[in-house]
């Protein structure tokens, strides 16, 4: 009866809106079948993720009021009086830092199988532009309860961006909304994180999915070296898409684990005359860049050292958007390829001095 | 001007605490010599004859003022004949019974002392001569406490110097030199136990265990330069500067009169004096430790009121102990313990007001209030139960959706190894 009903929905669309371009990629998108095949799920586990965020977001926004004020206030009534509103709070909080894990896990697992080669380069490009984006989402996001802890690293973290020469400094006025961090800032911050954020990303983000769509998903030089008798598919629906979907049920349900037993603390309310609390942290996702500018001297040369830290920084971060354009000749003698060498040192850089700002 | 600088006396009252800051400053206005021109200081450094309790922070040195300032002479001369003349003033060292007219040359003088410090108070002396001590000095008794017995005489320092001998951390031993000494005190037939049952009490252990200098020390009490024991209607008094909701409700009652007329002291009656300890609700009722039944008997109406004050305090303390263990239970298990710890708080603040409310003897007061108490401890038991058992709902809810997800992950894996063998 359902299905009938549906079939015929289906087809009532079908004959107003040619439905046969979806109907051919459903049915011919293939997905070769590798040992490597499990990096393909990251992204689709990232793409869950923000569904996630979107969703819980969206629910958030229908209490949260945004204002010195009342911003901790609302956080708080939702997480205590709220129906669920404990969970909505908690998955969202969850969901945003599993989100960045797996968006760096998708992005590394992308550079290292080579994936970003032609005729994907600009797949690369809006992942990396929406990697970005998402490290934005998180660091405006987390000012938003309005607590000292997120109070103060906001203040640390526009004081980075005030380093930079030039732009830093007005750009920092125009993030804070004036001098300090104020309700001008947790004002901005909401609307950059609520509207102007997610306008951006949806765009870069239809235009990756759309990439992906177009091209297919990138064969691994090991399978595309196989004789293609030996080369295996599997389709894409329902095979993979019910294997993405095992996955997310899995991520799902560890959400609501971490959040039910491991729920974001709120502290206390920030206190702009208060002296900083001990243990001022950023968010793990920009350890590394924080320590790393811990570890710089006062001055290099004739620079200061945080500005060299943040240039360099900008730097290696617009190179690595620009990987794919750039040719470096693989060297037959060599076991491990100069490209991947690049690789496993930065995230050997990103594991070491994300540890290193914890334990210090 | 000068003379009066040459009359300075050495022995002081701790009142000069101001006076290192501003030092330098008065030297140069009042002319008093620094060590260098003193000769006084000089020949007796050199001849190894300073006073045995000398001591360089002393606050009169540190003012820059002379041995000379105190017993006379002249500091200028390195001649003893000259220096220590009588006729230059010198007085040499003062016999006990005049060492408080000695140092009240100076410090019972506003315009000498508003030069060290404009606030300061000039009527020690006075006091000191209504005081115990004072009185029997007066009487020619040369072994009672003067100036110098509590803030030694050439060591002193101010009395919020840790260091001084009446900082109040150190007022309780200083006094105990004299009160503790059995051999000195037979003569004046007082207890030396003041101080071993002091530090057992709640004043004691807050002042000397935990350094809480806001404790009371002896003087708080029993004052300082005017000390005596409180007297029948003083000694509520006494208490009721720092107790005072207990003193007005305690003053207003009929028991108070009676207490005074029949010369019992108020407070001490029941808490006891320096080994006044926490008071707990079994000093109310008709149980062993109570204070009650010392006096009250069956059958009296005072009997009957305090068994009814006593079950009003401990039916809330019951209800408020309940309602706190379920709180930290909520706390422990990371509940929201907002509005439970707001009511809690009331509870605790109509418990510690019932308590206060003994000192009307009113049971019907005492219950009024404990009635409050009841509620908001059953208030914040109700909440807190709600959130423990919400608590337990979550947990339960998450296994159950975990046992759904279970079934719609076997049920994918299934499907898809169906979809898997009809590909192959």
């Amino acid at each position: 009866m359902i299905k009938n009903t549906g079939s015929k929905f289906i087809a009532w669309i079908d004959e107003r809106y040619d439905l046969s371009p979806i109907r051919n990629l459903l049915q011919h998108k293939k997905v070769p079948a590798h040992k490597h095949s499990l990096w393909y799920y990251m992204g689709g586990v990232t793409l869950f993720l923000f569904l996630v965020q979107l969703f819980t977001g969206i629910l958030l926004l229908l209490y949260y009021r945004p204002g010195e004020d009342s911003a901790y206030e609302s956080v708080r009534f939702i997480i205590t009086e709220v129906r669920f509103g404990w969970l909505i709070r908690n998955v969202h909080s969850w969901s945003a830092n599993l989100l960045v894990f797996f968006a760096f896990v998708h992005m590394f697992s992308v550079f290292f199988s080579k994936a970003y080669e032609k005729p994907r380069e600009l797949t690369w490009v809006t992942g990396f532009i929406i990697l970005v984006f998402t490290l934005a989402f998180g660091f405006s996001g987390y000012l938003l309860p309005w607590n000292e802890l997120a109070f103060f690293a906001t203040k640390v973290g526009t004081d980075i961006v005030g380093v930079v020469p030039i732009i830093g400094e007005p750009l920092k006025t125009f993030l804070r909304g004036g001098e300090d961090v104020t309700g001008a800032t947790l004002s901005r911050f909401f609307g950059i994180h609520v509207a102007i954020l997610p306008a951006i990303f949806t765009v870069f983000l239809g235009l990756h999915l759309l990439f992906i769509q177009q091209q297919g998903m990138h064969e691994p030089d090991h399978f595309k070296n196989l004789p293609e008798e030996k080369k295996k598919y599997i389709p894409f629906f329902p095979d993979f898409a019910l294997k993405d979907l095992l996955l997310w049920i899995v991520v799902f349900n560890l959400l609501i684990f971490l959040s039910l037993y491991f729920p974001w603390e709120l502290g206390n309310k920030a206190e702009a005359f208060a002296s900083a609390p001990a243990g001022i942290k950023p968010e793990w996702y920009f350890m590394f860049m924080f320590q790393s500018l811990k570890f710089l001297p006062a001055h290099i040369l004739f620079l200061e050292g945080e500005l060299v830290g943040v240039l360099f920084f900008g730097v290696a971060g617009f190179f690595w958007m620009i990987i794919p354009y750039i040719k470096i000749k693989n060297k037959p003698n060599w076991k491990i390829q100069p490209l991947t060498l690049i690789g496993i040192i930065v995230v050997a850089f990103i594991v070491i001095m994300t540890v290193v700002g914890y334990l210090i | 001007m000068k003379k009066i600088f040459i009359n300075l006396s050495i022995y002081a009252f701790p009142f000069f605490f101001l006076l290192s800051s501003v030092n330098a400053q008065k030297t140069a206005a009042t002319g008093n010599r620094n060590s260098e021109e003193d000769q006084c200081y000089k020949c007796h450094k050199e001849i190894e004859l300073l006073p045995a309790d000398f001591l360089e922070s002393d606050v009169h040195r540190h003012a820059a003022l002379s041995c000379s300032s105190c017993h006379g002479g002249d500091p200028s001369s390195d001649d003893q004949e000259i220096a220590m003349s009588p006729k230059k003033g010198y007085v040499g060292v003062p016999k006990r019974k005049d060492i408080p007219k000695f140092c009240g040359k100076c410090h019972s003088n506003i315009n000498i002392m508003r030069v060290y410090q404009p606030r300061i108070a000039t009527d020690q002396v006075e006091q000191y001569y209504t005081s115990a001590h004072g009185k029997k000095l007066l009487a020619g008794d040369q072994n009672v406490a003067e100036c110098a017995s509590c803030h030694s005489a050439h060591s002193i320092l101010p009395a919020k110097d840790p260091r001084s001998s009446v900082y109040a951390l150190n007022v309780p031993n200083t006094c105990n030199k004299c009160h503790g000494n059995l051999e000195f005190m037979k003569n004046y037939k007082i207890p030396t136990n003041q101080l071993e049952e002091y530090s057992k009490s709640v004043h004691g252990i807050a002042l000397l265990k935990n350094k809480d200098v806001s404790a009371p020390a002896c003087n708080d009490c029993h004052g300082n330069h005017g000390a005596t024991p409180p007297g029948v209607k003083s000694i509520s008094h006494v208490c009721g500067t720092c107790h005072v909701t207990n003193y007005e409700y305690f003053n207003a009652t009929k028991i108070s009169k009676i207490f005074e007329q029949k010369g019992i002291h108020g407070c001490e009656q029941c808490h006891g004096n320096h080994s006044v300890q926490k008071p707990n609700d079994e000093m109310i009722g008709i149980g062993k430790e109570s204070t009650c039944i010392e006096c009250h008997t069956t059958g009296d109406s005072g009997y009957a009121v305090s068994q009814k004050i006593y079950s009003s305090l401990i039916h809330l303390k019951n209800k408020f102990d309940e309602a706190n263990a379920k709180y930290l239970e909520v706390r422990q298990k990371g509940m929201n313990d907002i509005e439970i710890g707001f009511q809690l708080q009331d509870a605790k603040q109509a418990l510690i007001q019932s308590r206060t409310l003994v000192h009307t003897f009113d049971s019907s007061r005492v219950s009024e209030k404990t009635v409050k108490g009841v509620e908001f401890s059953e208030k914040a038991s109700a909440l807190a139960q709600i959130e423990i058992d919400e608590y337990y709902t979550r947990r339960n809810g998450f296994a159950l959706a975990t046992l759904i997800f279970l079934v719609f992950i076997v049920a994918l894996y299934f499907k898809i190894k169906d979809s898997e063998k009809k590909r192959s």
